[in-house]
């Protein structure tokens, strides 16, 4: 008999009646986190000595849960999937954390990542890349590549994860299950490690929406220690999930989905874009109204660039406390420079280093104006065109990248102007802090694809409550991998 | 000088003492000795921490920039200055930059130099947070970060001070600002005032007024004492007059130099064209607030009277004169202890006389703050009672305030009419002259050569004024008056 593949309520359900103890669910997770370790080389670290705790009326006590290695965890090891922290060990738990240790949700394991949630493939971690359950040569995408590929696998039904671009939802869609960021300030983000500021949401994976709704109520909220947080005490998710939606107004945008944009489409990106449209009739089945809208080709365009521009520029800035002084390994030098140059050089990968050239060159007095600038008024542009297009709807529904995972080894693809923002829109949530949630919405090949809905700020109750009532139509509600391989 | 006129601007950096936490963190802001107390895991930049901005610096901010007759702004924003330094471990100062603009911009200021008001223009002022402090060593150099976030607040001046008296004039007229407005102990001891100073000369007859004509800037940079502001101001006024009569003034660059307070000069650090470019660009991590105007009216209102404003009312309304006020105002704890005096009903004059003669002598004796000086006010006001009411001679009173101080009792021990000794010399010698008027056989007795006949005297004395007689002056009364007979 197996738990772990259930959902959060009907585990908390078996907990309240004793079918079945803390201690013996922990066991199990840890069980499956050691046999998905071996599998897909998921996780940082294993909590092997993880205890069950008390039941208590909150629906997350005594329930096992994943940790995105870039959140910080006291007492335990907390690596954002990098070398530079490689044996850096917190005094102090991130908010979300210490909010779940609250509630009596028991930790079992960190999740590897694309370092310091930088990469969209999972394969940047130091610990190796991670695979994908469903398909062991498949990446899962990144960032949040450990959180997803354990949730999908039923490790434990949930697990926290990070979106700084789409490193939530997209992993989510390779790996058939629902990855939700909310609106940017619900979340604390305090003791997250930072990637690009004002990009970076908090976020879980789970494997339906009622979870996703359940685990952001306990996490979300106010903090003393997050200025960026909001008073979100009024919203309520799960009981947001009523299903009704009736009326609720939904768009999606013809230069991302219009199947005759992709010239030399491959076979699964036109069979994706069916499929997204077959969901576009469950939705409707549903009595909501689905319109196509049209946005500047050129604006959209633009969009992967402002997000390079934007995120590297940040992070350069956030990552420039990884000097191996404070903490981190020590790096070899005659003195402070060559000590900081030893460390970094030695700690952060060839992708992220790159980043940071760029960043450090758009932010250049020289160049600011002309990139950075720039990339903040395009930011602007393309949020005040969603805002607009939220006027007249509850949110935007689109396909999530150009179909099932990716094979790991496979040649490096070319993406044209096209495809790119079809690989890309979903950062447009994050220059937004829109609330945004993937949920799957079938199979190409035997492998899961997703769709994302987004919608306007603050206005959660409603994304969420569209996605439960459009899962509910759709046959991949909790499902989970049956057999790794 | 003869030839040439100096332009001196300053950069005055002064630690905000007086708020409870740091400018962006909750750690304590209070100097320490021991190193590394006050600090909270922002201080030291571990992963994921969040400055969370201190909205009493905000306002001591904004205090400040109303007394210096700035501009405030609409929106408050921080900026990130980025660079490597040791002492910064986030790898980048939160700090304000001119655009968007800090909490002032454009103002001016009078102040007193050598007994002339002048003017000075402020370009602008803003908050920020200061590093962490360095201490170096042979082969080491330790880092305290009890510093590290401290509020600090720069003010730039325009180039409009001559010479050295005016440029430490103002410096001393703002660190009165600072310690009257409760912002800041500016006590430069403590390292709470350091200063940068910048220096050209220009030809006089030419028109000051255009930028063109001022010359070449030198920045010289940390300069941490007023000592130390006019000897790098005089060294480098000469130096550049000695370039101009050699002719090397027109190939001297724009540069930053160091005050070296060992040799007593200045040397060259860098050129204007290896200027560090800071990659400025506004903090994501806290949103820009609106200052409102009621936030700014209340912080009006509670500016509190100014040391120019006291000397003003110490002269037209206490009758003082324009020496004594100054002296009075000099310091703010003296100016505070003195108000509390006159408060208490103690004469202002006298007052005056007291605090800025006996209490200030005695505290420079004693290298003591007028905090640590036994003496309150209220026990001042024991002895200038007694003065006034007669019962202490003013020498009398000296002396009782002596013991006071001495002994570390309260001066009303020593002015008891039970103990208070008769030293005054006409009030002894009406005392003696009865007592000799009414004794002609002993006085006869006394003459023909009976010695012992003056303890008679003296004990009649004695007996008269209940033993209070000052024993030394009746003796040297009584041999007079006898003499006379």
């Amino acid at each position: 008999m197996s738990y772990m593949d259930k959902s959060i309520t009907e585990i908390h359900e078996l907990l309240k009646s004793k079918k079945v103890t803390s201690d013996e669910l922990v066991k199990e997770a840890l069980e499956k986190t050691h046999e998905i370790q071996d599998k897909c080389n998921a996780f940082v670290t294993i909590l092997d000595d993880a205890k069950g705790s008390e039941v208590t009326d909150n629906l997350l006590s005594g329930i096992p849960y994943g940790v995105k290695d870039n959140y910080s965890t006291k007492g335990i090891l907390s690596t954002g999937s990098s070398n530079t922290l490689k044996d850096y060990v917190p005094f102090f738990d991130a908010t979300v954390v210490e909010k779940l240790n609250a509630a009596g949700a028991v930790k079992v394991n960190k999740t590897a990542l694309d370092e310091f949630g930088m990469g969209g493939t999972g394969t940047t971690c130091h610990t190796g890349a991670v695979r994908n359950p469903w398909d062991l040569k498949r990446m899962c995408a990144g960032s949040s590549a450990g959180s997803s590929a354990a949730v999908a696998a039923g490790v434990y039904p949930y697990a926290l994860g990070s979106d700084t671009g789409d490193s939530i939802r997209k992993p989510a869609a390779y790996c058939g299950i629902v990855g939700y960021k909310p609106t940017y300030g619900m979340i604390s983000r305090y003791g997250l490690f930072p990637y690009a500021s004002s990009l970076d949401h908090c976020g879980v994976l789970t494997r339906s929406v009622l979870d996703a709704a359940i685990v952001t109520d306990v996490i979300k909220g106010k903090d003393k220690n997050d200025m960026t947080t909001w008073d979100s005490s009024k919203i309520n998710l799960e009981k947001a999930c009523t299903g009704k939606v009736k009326g609720k107004k939904l768009c999606y945008i013809k230069e991302i989905t219009d199947k005759n944009r992709y010239k030399n489409a491959s076979k699964e990106l036109l069979e994706h874009l069916d499929n997204f449209q077959k969901t576009l009739d469950k939705a409707r089945e549903l009595g909501m109204i689905v319109d196509e809208v049209s946005v500047d080709e050129k604006l959209l365009r633009a969009e992967p660039s402002v997000y390079n521009i934007i995120s590297y520029a940040e992070a350069t800035s956030n990552l420039s406390n990884l000097t191996g002084i404070i903490f981190g390994p020590r790096g070899d030098g005659d003195n402070y420079i060559e000590m900081m140059k030893d460390h970094r050089t030695k700690g952060f990968s060839p992708l992220i280093k790159r980043r940071f050239v760029i960043g450090s060159y758009v932010l250049q007095k020289e160049n600011q104006e002309r990139y950075f600038k720039n990339a903040q008024r395009v930011r602007r542009l393309l949020v005040d065109r969603w805002k607009e297009i939220f006027k007249d709807y509850d949110a935007v529904i689109l396909p999530v990248s150009q179909g099932p995972a990716k094979l790991l080894d496979a040649p490096k693809e070319e993406l044209d102007e096209n495809t790119t923002i079809l690989e890309e829109h979903l950062q447009i949530g994050n220059f937004g802090g829109f609330p945004s949630i993937t949920i799957p919405n079938g199979f190409i090949n035997n492998l899961p694809v997703g769709v994302n809905i987004t919608g306007n700020c603050y206005d959660d109750e409603n994304v969420i409550n569209i996605a439960y009532a459009l899962e509910s139509s759709m046959d991949y509600k909790n499902q989970i991998v049956k057999e790794v391989k | 000088m003869g030839k040439y006129i100096a332009k001196i601007g300053l950069e005055m950096h002064c630690e905000v003492s007086e708020t409870n936490t740091k400018a962006f963190s909750a750690a304590k802001n209070s100097y320490s000795e021991i190193p590394n107390t006050n600090v909270r895991p922002v201080d030291m930049a571990f992963p994921g921490t969040l400055p969370v901005v201190n909205k009493e610096a905000v306002r001591m901010a904004l205090m400040a920039s109303m007394i210096l007759n700035c501009k405030q702004p609409e929106y408050m924003y921080f900026e990130r200055k980025n660079y490597y330094y040791p002492d910064l471990p986030k790898g980048f100062q939160i700090t304000q930059e001119t655009k968007p603009i800090p909490v002032g911009i454009y103002g001016e200021v009078e102040y007193e130099c050598d007994g002339e008001l002048k003017k000075v223009r402020v370009n602008n002022l803003h908050l920020e947070e200061d590093a962490a402090s360095l201490d170096h060593f042979y082969d080491t150099s330790n880092i305290d970060y009890n510093r590290a976030g401290v509020p600090l607040l720069e003010l730039v001046t325009e180039p409009d001070f001559h010479n050295a008296n005016e440029a430490v004039a103002f410096l001393e007229h703002m660190r009165s600002v600072y310690q009257y407005a409760g912002i800041s102990e500016a006590d430069s001891k403590k390292g709470q005032i350091r200063c940068d100073v910048n220096v050209s000369i220009m030809e006089e007859g030419l028109d000051e007024s255009d930028p063109k004509n001022w010359g070449t800037k030198v920045e010289i940079k940390n300069v941490n004492s007023f000592g130390g502001v006019r000897d790098t101001i005089n060294y480098e006024i000469e130096r550049q007059i000695e370039l101009k009569e050699t002719g090397e003034y027109e190939q001297m660059e724009q540069q930053t130099r160091r005050w070296d307070e060992e040799s007593g000069t200045t040397i060259y650090m860098r050129s204007k064209v290896d200027a560090i470019d800071y990659k400025y660009f506004v903090e994501p991590n806290i949103p820009k607030f609106k200052i409102t105007k009621e936030w700014l009216k209340e912080i009006k209102a509670s500016i509190p009277e100014l040391a120019m404003d006291r000397k003003k009312k110490y002269i037209d309304k206490f009758g003082l004169s324009a020496y004594d006020a100054s002296v009075l105002v000099k310091e703010k704890n003296i100016s505070d202890y003195y108000e509390e005096c006159v408060k208490l009903g103690i004469d202002a004059k006298v007052a005056a006389n007291w605090v800025s003669v006996n209490i200030v002598g005695e505290l420079n004796k004693e290298d003591i703050t007028i905090k640590d000086f036994y003496i309150t006010p209220a026990m001042l006001k024991q002895i200038t009672d007694a003065l006034s009411s007669g019962l202490l001679s003013s020498k009398q009173a000296k002396e009782v305030f002596a013991k006071a101080v001495e002994e570390q009792k309260e001066p009303k021990n020593f002015i008891s009419k039970e103990n208070a000794q008769i030293s005054d010399e006409s009030e002894l010698t009406k005392i003696i002259v009865e007592i000799l008027d009414n004794s002609a056989t002993q006085i006869e007795q006394y003459k023909g050569g009976r010695d012992n006949i003056f303890d008679y005297f003296v004990g009649q004395v004695m007996k008269n004024t209940r033993g209070k007689a000052n024993p030394v002056m009746t003796k040297e009364i009584l041999h007079k008056e006898l003499d006379k007979r």
